[in-house]
């Protein structure tokens, strides 16, 4: 814990790998959302009134 | 000789008929409080936005309980740790859906159809919620608050800003962190949602917009 972290630098990019790993998993949630399905309760409706939702 | 019947007068305008008529038809408790949503909304996509509200009631929660006790506590007891940890990992849960919510809302360009003022408020919000976090760095009364400050010292010295935003004055930081920039962020949070709720949510960018009624089917 209180070692510091290991960096990664190429060219002027210097990264921890902490944050390195953060930022690649914030993009799989990111992905799995969009792919994944959603449940649905066939409670959808088209918009009406010029309102979306 | 009968005289005419007198024309009915329309109401004396005041600020309270002009607030209650402007909410009513800007907002009505069918907007406020759906109970149907487009089909496109059924998507993991929107749920970032609320997943950080979670976040941030944690954070609030939390952060009561932090304030109660005080830093000897949070430090030393057992249970202390446990709410001192919960605080900052419920704070890595805000911003990570908020930047989620960010990257959704930019690759579907939420400011389309009149809702700039929503994007732009969420800008701000994320602006002021870096600050509070910042605040919540350097007042952990340890080493480690200690090094931030002293650090982050230089850059607002140079930046101009350190007269008045003093990043050694402990009383300052945890004022600041514990009820200014949590009353922001929570009011700029509310009117996020209402604007949400008063323009809807954002259709994908290749789904037309369905035909505006025309001026006499429009309520009034």
């Amino acid at each position: 814990m209180d070692t510091p972290a290991t960096y990664l630098s190429w060219n002027f990019i210097l990264i921890s790998v902490p944050n390195l790993l953060m930022i690649a998993g914030m993009i799989v949630v990111f992905v799995v959302a969009l792919l994944a399905p959603f449940p649905s309760h066939g409670e959808v409706a088209e918009p009406e009134d010029g309102h979306d939702a | 000789m009968r005289e005419a019947s007198p024309k009915p007068q329309a109401e004396p305008s005041n600020w309270t008929r002009s607030i209650r008529r402007l909410l009513a038809r800007n907002l009505p408790l069918k907007h406020l409080l759906p109970d149907r949503q487009p089909v496109y909304v059924g998507s993991w996509v929107y749920v970032f936005g609320v997943v950080a509200i979670a976040g941030l009631i944690w954070v609030i929660a939390s952060g009561v309980v932090l304030a109660f006790f005080g830093p000897q506590w949070w430090h030393e007891d057992g249970v202390g740790r446990f709410v001192n940890s919960l605080h900052l990992w419920s704070v890595q849960v805000f911003f990570i859906f908020m930047v989620l919510h960010l990257w959704g809302q930019y690759f579907m360009a939420g400011w389309r159809d009149g809702r700039a003022p929503t994007w732009m408020v969420g800008v701000v919000i994320f602006a002021f919620s870096i600050v509070a976090a910042f605040t919540g760095f350097i007042s952990q009364q340890n080493f480690d608050g200690e090094w931030i400050a002293v650090n982050a010292k230089d850059a607002t010295n140079a930046a101009g800003i350190g007269s008045f935003f003093n990043v050694l004055n402990f009383g300052q930081m945890y004022g600041l962190h514990i009820v200014l920039l949590p009353m922001l962020v929570v009011t700029l949070i509310g009117v996020h949602l209402m604007l949400v709720r008063m323009h809807g949510v954002v259709r994908p960018i290749d789904r037309k917009q369905p035909a505006q009624p025309s001026a006499e089917e429009r309520p009034s």
